[in-house]
């Protein structure tokens, strides 16, 4: 039997529920089935804490926190959906949208997108900012996969995926602000990269059409950021190694 | 008692829109009897007309034309649709924004691009001038609600329409705003 870890009693929306003593407030709700909207979180890659989605608020703290940064404490008490949460995640996806090109009808990721079925679930039916419309270019240098900065909504799931998981760092974030853009080995095309592996990690993790298959048209684009959780899960329990190496 | 007064417009779209309005098929009959079309792609009407109850407006505002035509909508009907994704958002229609100058694109469609004899064409009062930066509907004139979807199916379009007839705001949760 696996020792106990120790527990502490938080409340989520009102519900008294046993949360693990050093987990996030994210994955405490997400054990307990309450699914609050995120988009940088992925289960076995660091914690961003970036596009503030998974905000909630937290009784007696006048600041929102981003559950996927906050650490549990005992008797904490969370509310996950409010009018002002609702309203701040909607005003977070609608930048996204303005500061991108998002063009759900033409995208690879049509139908299978994070960021479109989180705009559904905030009740995202327009866009009150103006657009920008920046001019990004399409990297479609590398042999198996394509890169399409116009839909990056600068995550750093890639970034992250490669560097702790695959270790070869091949993506970067060059530039800062409203210039901030994904760049693969320091700012050369992907395709003459030495560094990248083409294990496609980075693709699998890609929460909308950002990072695609080669050849892949309107839709047809399936990412599996479950398979980066299931793969760092396996790893840590020693499922590949034999059994007298892992003691 | 008089019958709403309907009508459908068709800005800067492709009239997908439209087509998926049509594919209510059957409904369509019902919605005939309930309500005054009275200005339409799928109607012989020159001119926008007055006391508009509802209009939904497919497309996004691309050139001169369909900026004074949104102006029109505006001031002679009561409740104004975005009626898909080119209408709530650009969409299609606006990738040409981020290329910047159309005169650079019309060159580059109607001059470069053709084998030989390429020329932009213009007609003064034919064919209208482009705008500089494609619109969506709201950031033009004001709008009271919004029908996402490229095109909307045709349960959406007549959820939103039974909706607006009933007097009340189509659906603005769940499925019903799904872009793309």
């Amino acid at each position: 039997m696996p020792e106990r870890q120790p527990t502490v009693t938080i409340a989520i929306d009102g519900i008294d529920v046993e949360a693990i003593q050093g987990e996030t407030v994210l994955q405490c709700a997400r054990r307990h089935q309450v699914d609050i909207p995120s988009l940088c979180f992925l289960e076995g890659l660091s914690t961003m804490g970036g596009c503030r989605l998974c905000v909630v608020e937290i009784a007696e703290d006048p600041r929102l926190r981003p559950a996927c940064a906050t650490t549990v404490a005992a008797d904490m008490e969370v509310t996950t959906e409010s009018p002002r949460l609702r309203a701040y995640r909607r005003s977070i996806l609608e930048l996204l949208f303005a500061e991108g090109n998002h063009v759900c009808a033409v995208c690879v990721s049509n139908g299978s997108c994070e960021l479109q079925d989180v705009a559904v679930r905030c009740g995202m039916d327009h866009v009150r900012y103006q657009l920008q419309s920046p001019r990004r270019h399409v990297d479609a240098s590398h042999p198996k996969y394509v890169f399409d900065p116009n839909r990056c909504i600068l995550c750093t799931r890639c970034v992250r995926v490669c560097d702790e998981i695959e270790g070869a760092h091949v993506w970067d974030v060059a530039h800062r602000g409203h210039g901030a853009e994904l760049v693969t080995e320091l700012h050369r095309p992907w395709g003459e990269s030495t560094s990248c592996t083409w294990c496609g990690k980075c693709v699998a993790a890609c929460p909308t059409g950002s990072l695609s298959y080669q050849g892949s048209s309107v839709g047809e684009m399936r990412h599996v950021p479950n398979m980066i959780t299931w793969l760092v899960a396996a790893r840590e329990r020693g499922e590949w190694t034999e059994p007298e190496a892992r003691r | 008692m008089t019958r709403p007064r309907l009508a459908t417009v068709w800005l800067g779209g492709c009239s997908g829109c439209h087509m998926s309005f049509l594919d209510t098929d059957e409904w369509l009959f019902e919605l005939a009897a309930a309500v005054d079309l009275v200005y339409s792609p799928i109607a012989d009407v020159k001119e926008f007309p007055l006391d508009v109850d509802v209009c939904l407006v497919e497309g996004a505002v691309a050139n001169e034309d369909n900026a004074e035509l949104a102006r029109i909508v505006r001031s002679r009907s009561k409740l104004v649709v975005s009626f898909g994704d080119c209408a709530v958002s650009g969409n299609v229609t606006a990738m040409r924004n981020p290329l910047g100058d159309p005169e650079e694109i019309l060159r580059r469609v109607y001059v470069d691009a053709p084998d030989r004899d390429g020329q932009v064409p213009r007609a003064a009062g034919i064919v209208p001038a482009l705008l500089p930066q494609v619109r969506p509907l709201h950031q033009v004139i004001d709008v009271e609600a919004y029908v996402p979807g490229c095109p909307p199916p045709a349960a959406r379009i007549r959820e939103a329409i039974e909706a607006l007839l009933a007097g009340r705001r189509p659906p603005a949760t769940g499925e019903s705003i799904r872009f793309g």
